[in-house]
């Protein structure tokens, strides 16, 4: 039995431990910590545009450096580590190995996030966390961007090291007598998400060392000064990041399919349609980068191609839509905690990826781009689907993790408070962008239409801020106080769990 | 898994294919009518720097700021930037087009009425990028 906290240890050995139960509760404490201070900004930012004007923050450039880092550190330092932790808590377990295959890399791994996070957030850097040329080279303040440019590097190396395990922990740790296919879809989704890394992650680095020796004006790859090309960057940098949106959210999609069937008490649908699907969304999700870059003054034949190749990603995500819908039918559910934050999660999925279509469709692209309505389709995945998911998770294993249950009643009121907040947040920030509001503004025109949805979007910002100040309270006081948990079924549904309980080397 | 019949998702996935193939052919066909530049259509050259917009008809007069076009005539945008990306934007009319150092990047318009509509910068490009706005005014033909 592994309960962490119910079994006093020193920190340190913790934190110097390779066990992948120990590496996963320091990657998910860590990804904790960093939601809370991405969090923060986010509400320093919704603060601000609650009314046109110089509200809280007092200048461009501060509002400018806030949306970076909280950009910087939600994707980068919350969700990515989130899905780590799962993973090392989950995978070993999943395919009946003792821990990750190499625990020393899990170990090196984790302990490049935090140098990366402190340059991140010491430097503050201003120039999105798109950092594109030619302003991040010629006119972004040092040594804040090149702070962010190590510390994204660091990252880059943190995740290739993170993948290799888990792809070796999968594909070679595996039980011999369990075949590929019965390898859960939890850990089908770690493998999907980690071959992706393997293949998109080397571009972004090779983009990031180009900007730094651009920065330090010894080569012009992105400078135009120098006969470089700044949409060569955009391309390298959207062969990386679109394909890290499936590296997001397969992960979640994970998490799903292993709280939906439990609390439907019924098995999943079909389970070779997930795997399809998520292969699928691996290979697919390589050919639709451009879409990002309609606007660049791209040809009409390359637009076509990659509106073709985003198109093409739907039916994947819609296969997942369908085996959660098919798996509640008739299903005895029981919403508990962590399954309501998982069907609320599925719905904005589907919202999601429906206002993705329009994304995609060339002439509608030209209405959206860069406007709020990206910010508000974006965060139905970051935070509607991903983070629904990944926090819905975290409920799901925390008995295990701390060997007590946390307070339902709180977890439900955090959940429909978080619901109704993100939907008050990024549907209006749809609306905004229709009427044409550019995103990452610090100060915008008093156009009635433009304050309102600003204002209705700034109250569910701070509904979703309360909603996170219940959440914080249940972890930490339901950690000490909560009700012991029933190791066998701790949320009353029966079934077999893949709890690390079951581990049978509690050191290593 | 198991003895279900898989044939709901099977039609599912079918229908999903089939209005994604719907959405890509109208796109297609829209954006084929959008790219199309009438004949004739005037070229007013625009330059985005950090943080101002700048104008120059064919008979050479500029402008800073403000915009002064035709109703019922056809215009052709040449974009470019002088020092980083911006993006040209007149919402009301659907233009976008990102102003890029080192290209030139072309859309038009033809306004149909008279009236005054905001032109913005739609990329990130720094300090002032969140005023980095124009006033677009439509006038009645002069001759």
């Amino acid at each position: 039995m592994v309960l962490e906290l119910q079994k006093p240890r020193p920190i340190w050995q913790i934190m110097f431990s390779t066990h992948h139960t120990d590496v996963g509760l320091l990657y998910l404490i860590m990804s904790l910590g960093f939601l809370f201070l991405g969090g923060a900004l986010a509400l320093a930012i919704r603060a601000e545009l609650f009314l046109p004007g110089a509200q809280i923050i007092g200048d461009a450039m501060t509002f400018n450096r806030i949306f970076t880092v909280h950009g910087t550190t939600l994707i980068f330092l919350f969700i990515i580590p989130f899905a780590s932790a799962v993973g090392n808590y989950f995978v070993p377990i999943m395919v009946r190995y003792k821990d990750m295959a190499y625990p020393k890399l899990n170990a090196i791994a984790f302990w490049m996030i935090p140098p990366a996070g402190a340059l991140i957030w010491l430097g503050f850097a201003d120039f999105t966390w798109y950092a594109t040329p030619p302003y991040s080279i010629i006119s972004a303040p040092g040594p804040a961007a090149d702070m962010w440019i190590f510390g994204l590097k660091i990252l880059g190396v943190s995740s290739v090291l993170g993948a290799i395990n888990f792809v070796v922990t999968i594909l070679k740790c595996k039980h011999p007598d369990m075949s590929i296919g019965q390898v859960p879809l939890l850990a089908w989704s770690f493998l999907s998400s980690s071959l992706i890394i393997l293949v998109a992650i080397p571009t972004f680095a090779a983009a990031l060392l180009m900007l730094l020796t651009d920065r330090l004006g010894v080569t012009g790859f992105f400078n135009p000064a120098m006969g470089g090309d700044p949409i060569a960057y955009a391309h390298l940098f959207w062969f990386t990041f679109h394909p890290e949106v499936y590296v997001l959210v397969i992960p979640a999609i994970g998490m799903m399919y292993e709280i939906i069937p439990r609390f439907s008490r019924k098995p999943i649908y079909s389970f070779n349609s997930g795997i399809f699907a998520f292969v699928l969304l691996s290979i697919v999700g390589f050919s639709s980068w451009a879409h990002h870059m309609y606007a660049t003054g791209m040809s009409f034949t390359e637009k076509t191609v990659f509106m073709v190749g985003t198109l093409a990603a739907v039916p994947a995500s819609a296969m997942h839509v369908y085996n959660f819908i098919a798996t509640m039918w008739n299903g005895r559910i029981k919403f508990s905690t962590p399954m309501m934050w998982a069907v609320g999660g599925i719905a904005l999925f589907f919202s999601a990826g429906a206002g993705g279509v329009a994304n995609a469709a060339m002439p509608l692209d030209f209405t959206t781009h860069d406007t709020y309505w990206v910010v508000g389709h974006f965060h139905l995945f970051v935070m509607g689907t991903i983070a629904f998911g990944s926090i819905g998770f975290l409920y799901y294993m925390y008995p295990y993790v701390t060997g007590r249950m946390y307070n339902e009643a709180m977890g439900k009121i955090h959940f429909i408070l978080s619901f109704i907040g993100t939907i008050l947040v990024f549907f209006t920030q749809h609306v905004l962008g229709l009427y044409g509001m550019p995103r990452r503004i610090f100060d915008y025109p008093p156009i009635p239409e433009w304050i309102a949805m600003n204002q209705i979007a700034s109250v569910g910002a701070m509904v979703i801020g309360v909603s996170m100040v219940i959440f914080l309270v249940n972890m930490i006081h339901s950690a000490g106080k909560g009700e012991p948990a029933n190791p066998e079924d701790p949320f009353g549904v029966g079934g077999k769990y893949y709890y690390p309980f079951e581990a049978k080397n509690p050191s290593h | 898994m198991g003895g279900h019949s898989n044939w709901p998702e099977w039609i599912y996935v079918g229908a999903v294919v089939a209005i994604m193939c719907w959405v890509g052919a109208e796109a297609w066909e829209a954006e084929r009518l959008v790219e199309h530049v009438p004949e004739g259509a005037e070229i007013i050259k625009v330059t985005g720097q950090q943080w101002f917009w700048t104008f120059e008809h064919e008979d050479g007069t500029k402008e800073i700021g403000e915009l002064h076009v035709e109703k019922g005539k056809a215009y052709k945008f040449e974009i470019h930037s002088t020092d980083v990306n911006h993006s040209f934007n007149i919402h009301d009319y659907v233009v976008l087009m990102d102003a890029i150092p080192g290209r030139v990047n072309t859309v038009w318009f033809a306004p149909d009425a008279v009236g005054e509509h905001d032109i913005q910068c739609r990329e990130y490009c720094g300090l002032i990028h969140y005023n980095m706005r124009g006033t677009l005014i439509v006038e009645e033909p002069h001759s």
